[in-house]
């Protein structure tokens, strides 16, 4: 089956241009604007595009998975959306809403007017007119869906809603598509690139990983670490970025309860790099070691089997 | 090529891993719009389209390992190796006759003659590999190696972990190691007993890791060729996490089921703490409807319900910590205990022909591991001859403890009952039923072996509500989920 043909099943009027050339294209260009993506990240995101798929991004916190759809809507010039999932999201705050204090205003002001009896015409016609789209309140679901230019459509912590509600996300996921009971099928103009984000707190259901691909972001390789350090930290040196990378790297195979984000590697960095230290040493290290780790258990492990040493 | 893809999915599916149509379509397609010749897209676009789970990820990487071994083989190695070797080896005494061993290796008859390279040289071309970090020079170095030591034979039906032992010891890596540390402590100025010098060990220990992986590709490739990819796969696949069975468990198994523990019972919490939460509305609550009623004219049109108050369940715990169990009932308690917030009470006790209560080692203490940890050298479990005597511990617990359990406790039993022949003392198992609102008894064996031997479970299993098989994760989760 080829993109054209899938093209016409789900009644595609553009045809749209692929927005990358080839895995590498996309790694690139991700570098341009400092996010340095591996193998599996660029080539993950390259088949998105190409087979219209959502991409599921699991992975520990802080390893760049929000940032990997912010970086992807920057370098395709996309608007990025973003819904931030919750316990208790419903319809009403992903999808629509009607706008009820419009819809009455309507028909308040429709009796004001004439004052005549509600005839089965005139009723028909206000309820058609109040379930227009004048009257719809669109949330961000519906939104990325209409929308006529690019848009990333970024679905954070989808693990976080209930496993009934997940099922409001299949059907734009598989057909980008949005049924509104009152007024029809709202059909994509253009592909939206899904991005869905997980911290893995629960099983996500087969129905939901079935339709999408699935990447996993795990904590980088130390080269790969300190490329990223040196991207994302101005004026740092390479020695300290390889010493940083080196040392949160043998931090992470200790037996935490929570091992250091790449996110907060990089407040480390900074923060070294401001205090003006260019290398760094074990005292150095115990005393900004709270920046990195966020349980007192695991500073004093660290401390006690890493950072036990003179000098 | 298709072909392939469709025999690849047959063993990741025969693997356990769930395979849907859908995903194998995906795949197919993704096939068209990557170059296959570039091996890490290839495996990231089938890990993407099929792998849904980051826990299945390790089976995909060892099939996908088994099944694109020789594509790798035909499409990379054949134009860089040479070419590379002669730039990075141009002064080395070894560099001609590697040369040649490589040509031979590529066409597929490796193993068969001893003219290869010398130990010494190897062991030269290693250590230039590992400071070099040449990847290329690196698999030069893994195929001597297998070449020289692994004495690979045709046909023969060995494991690939024989080999890899056998290569590996003849390499000497501690030895290399510890080389490889002296000179680069030298090269940098490292002082002893600094940080630099704790990093600079983990940072050869992960080249040493690296060269590891490497001899297991090359071998892994060889067998490939001598048994064909299904036969292979078939012999090295190996159970995911969740189905490892916790009692025949290696060493390597049992820290992957570590790893995997944590994630599961925070899952199990979570959902657990949901379910509370979501639970089915209660008991129509009179007062609140008939108030609400006034001001309908006493009409009940907003009916009111009582919050649920579902029990929460005391739980007590008596696990065999005896050799052959003790996985299983530290793997059980970990959970238990991981999720103690969902009962009101838990209590641990654990015996082999002593019984001992471990409650104490889990309060404030936010790591079950650790508790556990303590419970293998703290707890006061043997009696006579620390054999298992089932009779005697439940004998011990009914004097003991027997008054402390109430209506409000369930009570799961962990052992295989293989009693060494001591007397059962069952009847305090009737007794606990009695009082407790159920009792359970989870046994790790297979059913199969119920009743075979010292095996005395069936003298239990008539006082017990139930008795399970629970031999591997995924059966321990559903039967603790279940619990409360």
């Amino acid at each position: 089956m080829t993109t054209a043909a899938s093209d016409q099943d789900l009644g595609f009027t553009d045809s749209a241009t692929p927005k990358f050339e080839s895995p590498e294209s996309v790694r690139t260009r991700l570098g341009e604007v400092q996010y340095l993506a591996d193998d599996a990240i660029s080539s993950v995101a390259y088949l998105a595009d190409r087979l219209r798929k959502p991409i599921l991004v699991e992975g520990p916190a802080g390893t760049g998975k929000t940032q990997l759809a912010k970086s992807i809507a920057e370098i395709t010039g996309a608007r990025l959306i973003r819904l931030q999932c919750y316990e208790g999201l419903d319809e009403g705050k992903a999808l629509y809403e009607w706008n009820y204090r419009k819809q009455l205003l309507r028909i308040q002001a429709g009796q004001q007017g004439e004052g005549a009896p509600v005839t089965a015409d005139s009723w028909h016609e206000l309820e058609e007119d109040i379930f227009s789209e004048e009257f719809l309140l669109t949330r961000p679901l519906l939104e990325a869906i209409k929308s006529t230019d690019p848009v990333v459509l970024l679905i954070d912590e989808v693990d976080r809603v209930e496993l009934e509600t997940e099922a409001l996300l299949l059907e734009i996921l598989s057909e980008f598509q949005v049924s509104i009971p009152e007024l029809g099928t709202v059909k994509a103009t253009q592909i939206p690139l899904v991005f869905l984000t997980s911290n893995n707190t629960r099983e996500l259901s087969e129905a939901l990983k079935r339709r999408c691909l699935f990447l996993h972001i795990g904590y980088p390789e130390i080269e790969r670490e300190r490329a990223i350090i040196e991207a994302r930290v101005p004026g740092i040196s390479s020695e300290l970025a390889e010493q940083v990378a080196r040392l949160v790297g043998a931090i992470r195979t200790l037996e935490l309860k929570k091992a250091p984000s790449v996110s907060e590697t990089i407040d480390w960095a900074r923060t070294l790099v401001l205090l003006g230290k260019t290398s760094i040493d074990a005292e150095a290290a115990k005393e900004t070691l709270h920046i990195l780790l966020k349980y007192q258990s695991d500073i004093e492990r660290t401390r006690k089997d890493l950072l036990n040493v003179v000098g | 090529m298709l072909d392939l893809l469709s025999g690849f999915v047959v063993e990741l599916r025969a693997a356990g891993l769930p395979v849907s149509l859908t995903e194998h379509l995906d795949a197919a397609e993704a096939m068209h719009h990557i170059s296959l010749s570039d091996r890490s897209t290839l495996k990231a676009a089938l890990a993407a389209t099929m792998v849904k789970s980051d826990d299945h990820y390790a089976a995909f990487d060892l099939a996908f390992e088994v099944f694109f071994a020789m594509r790798d083989d035909q499409n990379n190695d054949e134009g860089d190796v040479d070419l590379d070797l002669e730039l990075d080896d141009d002064g080395a005494p070894s560099g001609k006759p590697t040369n040649l061993q490589g040509k031979g290796n590529l066409k597929g008859q490796g193993g068969g003659g001893g003219s290869d390279l010398t130990p010494e040289e190897l062991a030269e071309l290693l250590m230039k590999a590992l400071v070099s970090q040449d990847a290329t020079l690196l698999r030069m170095v893994a195929q001597g190696a297998v070449n020289r030591f692994a004495g690979m034979e045709p046909g023969r039906p060995v494991g690939g972990t024989y080999y890899l032992y056998r290569t590996l010891r003849n390499l000497d890596l501690e030895g290399v190691t510890a080389k490889l540390l002296d000179q680069q402590r030298l090269e940098k100025g490292v002082k002893p007993e600094s940080l630099d010098e704790r990093l600079l060990k983990a940072e050869i220990a992960r080249r040493i890791e690296r060269v590891k992986k490497a001899v297991e590709a090359e071998i892994r490739k060889r067998l490939v060729e001598d048994r064909g990819t299904e036969a292979l796969a078939k012999s090295v696949r190996k159970p995911l996490p969740e189905d490892i069975d916790v009692m025949h468990a290696t060493k390597d198994e049992l820290v992957v089921l570590r790893r995997v523990l944590q994630p599961l019972s925070r899952k199990l919490a979570v959902r657990l703490a949901r379910r509370r939460r979501h639970g089915k509305r209660g008991a129509l609550d009179v007062r609140q409807t008939v108030r609400r009623s006034l001001s309908t004219g006493g009409v009940p049109l907003d009916p009111r319900f009582k919050k649920p108050r579902p029990s929460k369940p005391e739980i007590i715990v008596i696990a065999d910590i005896s050799g052959s169990v003790a996985s299983f009932a530290r793997f059980t308690l970990h959970l238990v205990h991981a999720i103690s917030s969902q009962f009101s009470k838990v209590r641990s006790f654990v015996f082999i022909d002593g019984i001992d209560e471990v409650t104490r080692f889990f309060d404030g203490v936010d790591d079950p591991a650790e508790a556990v940890y303590r419970i293998n050298t703290e707890a006061d479990v043997v009696y006579l001859d620390g054999h298992s005597d089932y009779g005697h511990a439940l004998r011990s617990f009914h004097d003991r403890w027997g008054k402390e359990v109430t209506k409000k406790a369930t009570v799961l039993i962990l052992g295989d009952a293989r009693n060494n022949y001591h007397a059962s003392e069952a009847w305090v198992v009737a007794d606990l039923a009695e009082k407790a609102r159920h009792v359970y008894w989870l046994n790790p064996e297979p059913r199969d072996y119920w009743g075979s031997g010292d095996s005395i479970i069936f003298d239990y299993a008539q006082h017990c509500e139930g008795v399970m098989e629970c031999r591997t994760l995924r059966q321990l989760e559903a039967f603790v989920g279940d619990l409360s």
